[in-house]
């Protein structure tokens, strides 16, 4: 049995990585693909000189750049965090985790911060092109340090490509570490990730400048594109979900078992829609299910055969990931019809209800939610292993005084607490102020295709 | 060559590390120096810093970056020994960083406190920095005189930080900024002089080691330049800062490279005092590095890489040139 102490300390340093990767996370969701979109604005302006695009990405790339700034701040703390909580972590996969974290520094953060000092104060210091390509280089950026920190990420989960030699992971080929088997799912259900949660946000905030009575062409831009998008990239992330879930069934089978509380091993599984998974007596609660479906999802086949909870001497607790799934797979749903509806009502009724305007709103930060759930899913359910069969959390944690990580624990909770709510309210604030701009003199310009962006009918 | 990697590896970091502490070094002491009663200024001065702080800041995440992926062993030591200094200079960064971006776009009446975090967070990171290097440079030795030296060496590095400060302030401002700046980074010279002569002088007598390095014959004869420009150039810089204004703004930015350089003189004082030992008296480069086959893979990345970052923060540079203009994303 572990030494008291050391629970507590170990407990505590689970609290506080949680936390902080968690507060961490919202940032890069939003800033990965946000990145992309200003590019495309700036790119739109710069073929058409048409003024709304330069006014959205003026817009937006506040948005960007305080969203950066927490990312980049919350950033540095993981970093620090391995050494000073989890110094188990570096010394046993020191050799794979140092290189690749290591290519993360060098050819993604000093890339991202360089040029995003041009992208933000620079548009009238240097050439537009360069401008352009600034902000491309920072999408860029973003994306390079999703790459790298999702393949440590995965081959945590799904470890290949090494050899353990007194307890020290060594690589045996760094072509099987980097494309492990996960990292392809992983990589493109977070980047779509990405792109929905920057979608709605985008959707949102603009949804809330039109019923606040913003007028100008801006917002209406900004929402169809978003609307568009997200309509676009959700039901391919469906798809990846999907496959996702097909190749964690053939690496972390226990995970699946989990997630679709199945705790007998069972040909023909029933989809179970609503339960009350209960660990002590092994059985679900008021379960609700949809015969056969589990198994024709993640088999394709009626009477297709999953592995039981039973089955498995060590499997991660199942309330979390059974609940987790399900808001992380209804809110996609949701998002599923709130863009497909308002895509409808832009093509064709040329207006968007007040209705759905205020559910875009609502939906503003759906996408940190979904996120969030499905991080933790993924994450809970490697439990009790930390490297999938290499090393388990409790072996990585450090022998610090459970003291000391519980008071930094709590002024960190106080701390993203604070910065959220300040964030949250200066991203409407910076859109209600939005609104007082007057617009710019449009006679010049040409007449959109779509009616919707010209505003008359609503 | 693949022999001297854990040391080209300690050099690398320290690289890093020095870079860190020149630019973010300023970074860091212009918003010590901020004036709580005067937005205007408050406003110039962070413009001068706006387009660089988060690059500059990426050399501690490289700095960090190595210490862990090249020395995992005193990564740990290191960051369990300072577990709450750690945190405390995290939670300093994070005020500096995030107000950077919210005084500009929160409600106008919340202006000033976001600036009243920003200084906050510059003074604790100072502070912390200064405090960590100290313990550091003992080997986390816990007795009494090794936390008072880490106390002075807080202080050497708040003043070094606020002097360096100063003087970017005086090479990118003009005016009142300019001048008020000069004012504060002389004072702060003479902090920082005072720690540095401190230093000097306490370090060989606690530690035998870096007495042994220093004050023996023929190093000694070698090594007294070192003292002697530095304090040539605390002098000439003091000399200069008595006289601003200049006229026509001669020479606005010997200060700032004078003691940009004094940083490096400083560093190699240092480095020379204990290379090649990852944490001094405790831990070898070589004892601690990771496997040559990862630290080669890295030496590649860096090798072709670095280049490209040294080149292009020049150009970074090379567009903000001159006297800061208002910062604006319109
Ligand atoms: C899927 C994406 C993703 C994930 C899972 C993580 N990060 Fe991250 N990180 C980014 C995507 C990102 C980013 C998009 O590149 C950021 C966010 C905003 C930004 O400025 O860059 C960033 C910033 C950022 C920075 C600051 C970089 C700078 O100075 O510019 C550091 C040091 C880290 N991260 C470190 C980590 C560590 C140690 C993680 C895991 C344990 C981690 N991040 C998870
Ligand atoms: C970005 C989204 C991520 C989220 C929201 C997240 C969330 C979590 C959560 C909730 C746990 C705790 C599981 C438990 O203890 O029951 C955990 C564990 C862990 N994850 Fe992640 N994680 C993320 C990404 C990563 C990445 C990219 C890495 C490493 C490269 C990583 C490394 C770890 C480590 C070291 C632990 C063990 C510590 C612990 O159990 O708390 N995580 N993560
Ligand atoms: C509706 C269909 C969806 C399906 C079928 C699906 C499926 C999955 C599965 C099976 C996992 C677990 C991965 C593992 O086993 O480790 C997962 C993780 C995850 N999901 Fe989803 N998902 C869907 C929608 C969404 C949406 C809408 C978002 C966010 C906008 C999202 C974000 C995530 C994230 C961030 C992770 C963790 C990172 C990873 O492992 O890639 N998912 N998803």
């Amino acid at each position: 049995m572990m030494d008291p102490a050391l629970a507590q300390t170990l407990m505590l340093s689970r609290m506080q990585f949680a936390a902080n990767i968690s507060f961490h996370i919202l940032f890069p969701t939003i800033t990965i693909a946000l990145g992309w979109m200003l590019f495309y604005f700036k790119v739109r302006h710069d073929l058409s000189g048409h003024p709304v695009w330069l006014r959205i990405y003026r817009f937006w790339v506040k948005v960007f750049a305080l969203s950066f700034a927490l990312g980049v701040v919350s950033g540095i703390t993981m970093s620090f965090q391995f050494g000073t909580n989890w110094p188990g972590f570096m010394q046993t996969v020191g050799n794979i985790a140092g290189p690749l974290l290591g290519y993360e520094v060098l050819t993604a953060f000093f890339m991202e911060a360089t040029f995003l000092g041009i992208m933000l104060f620079g548009m009238n210091r240097v050439p537009n092109w360069v401008h352009t390509t600034s902000t491309a280089l920072v999408a860029i950026g973003t994306t390079l340090s999703a790459f790298w920190i999702l393949v440590l990420n995965s081959w945590m989960h799904t470890p290949t490509g090494y050899e353990l030699i007194d307890g020290v992971a060594h690589v045996t080929s760094w072509k099987e570490v980097i494309f492990n088997p996960s990292m392809p799912y992983r990589l493109s259900h977070m980047l779509l990730a990405s792109g929905l949660t920057a979608s709605f946000l985008v959707a949102g905030i603009s949804a809330y400048r039109l019923l606040k009575g913003d007028t100008k062409a801006a917002p209406r831009y900004a929402l169809a594109t978003a609307v568009f998008v997200a309509s676009l990239l959700m039901p391919i992330q469906a798809l990846v979900g999907d496959l996702h879930g097909l190749n964690t069934l053939e690496h972390q089978p226990q995970k699946i078992a989990a997630i679709e509380a199945v705790w007998e091993t069972e040909a023909g599984a029933p989809l179970v829609l609503f339960a009350w998974p209960d660990e002590q007596s092994r059985e679900n609660r008021y379960e609700l299910g949809v015969p056969y479906l589990a198994s024709l999802i993640l088999t394709h086949k009626v009477n297709g055969e999953i592995i039981g909870l039973n089955a498995f001497e060590h499997h991660p607790p199942v309330k979390p990931l059974f609940f987790g799934f399900r808001l992380m797979v209804g809110l996609g749903l949701l998002m599923m019809a709130a863009s497909w509806l308002s895509t409808f009502y832009i093509l064709r009724r040329h207006q968007i209800p007040v209705w759905l305007l205020r559910v875009l709103t609502g939906m503003t930060f759906s996408g940190w939610l979904a996120s969030l759930a499905g991080w933790y899913v993924t994450e809970i359910g490697r439990q009790p292993w930390l490297v999938t069969g290499v090393l388990k959390t409790a072996d990585a944690v450090t022998s610090v005084a459970g003291t000391q990580v519980g008071v930094s624990l709590a002024l960190y909770l106080a701390l993203y607490a604070f910065l959220l709510i300040a964030y949250i309210q200066t991203l409407f604030y910076l859109a209600r102020k939005s609104i007082r701009v007057a617009e710019y003199d449009d006679t010049e310009t040409t007449k959109p295709g779509l009616r919707f962006l010209m505003g008359q009918a609503s | 060559m693949s022999q001297y990697l854990p040391e080209v590896f300690l050099m690398l970091m320290g690289f890093s590390i020095l870079l860190y502490a020149i630019l973010d070094g300023y970074d860091l002491g212009v918003g010590m120096i901020m004036p709580q009663n005067n937005e205007a200024h408050r406003d110039t001065m962070i413009a001068s810093i706006g387009p660089f702080w988060d690059a500059n800041e990426t050399w501690l995440v490289l700095a960090v970056g190595i210490l862990l992926i090249a020395f995992p062993m005193a990564h740990g030591l290191v960051f369990e020994a300072l577990y709450f200094p750690t945190f405390l200079l995290l939670l300093g960064l994070i005020l500096r960083g995030v107000s950077f971006d919210f005084r500009a776009k929160a409600k106008d009446q919340h202006k000033g406190r976001w600036d009243l975090l920003f200084r906050l967070g510059s003074w604790l990171a100072a502070v912390m920095q200064g405090y960590m290097l100290g313990r550091y440079v003992t080997g986390f030795d816990s007795g009494f005189a090794a936390h008072l030296f880490a106390v002075l060496s807080a202080l050497c590095v708040s003043a070094a930080y606020a002097y360096i400060g100063g003087a970017w302030l005086v090479m990118k401002t003009t005016g009142l900024v300019q001048q008020r700046a000069a004012f504060w980074a002389r004072r702060a010279g003479w902090l920082a002089a005072l720690g540095m002569l401190t230093i000097s002088v306490v370090n060989p007598l606690i530690s035998a080691d870096v007495a042994a390095r220093w004050l023996t014959f023929p190093a000694v004869f070698l090594l007294v330049p070192i003292p002697l420009m530095c304090l040539v150039l605390l002098v000439a810089v003091d000399r200069y800062l008595a006289h601003v204004p200049t006229r026509d703004d001669i020479g606005c930015w010997f200060p700032f490279v004078a003691v940009a350089f004094l940083f490096v003189l400083n560093f190699f004082g240092l480095a020379y005092s204990y290379f090649p030992d990852v944490v001094p008296g405790l831990l070898s480069a070589r004892d601690a590095a990771s496997s040559t086959a990862s630290l080669t893979v890295i030496f590649y990345g860096v090798a072709v890489v670095l280049p490209f970052i040294l080149l292009y923060t020049a150009f970074a540079y090379r567009v903000f040139w001159g006297k800061t203009q208002k910062l604006s994303y319109y």
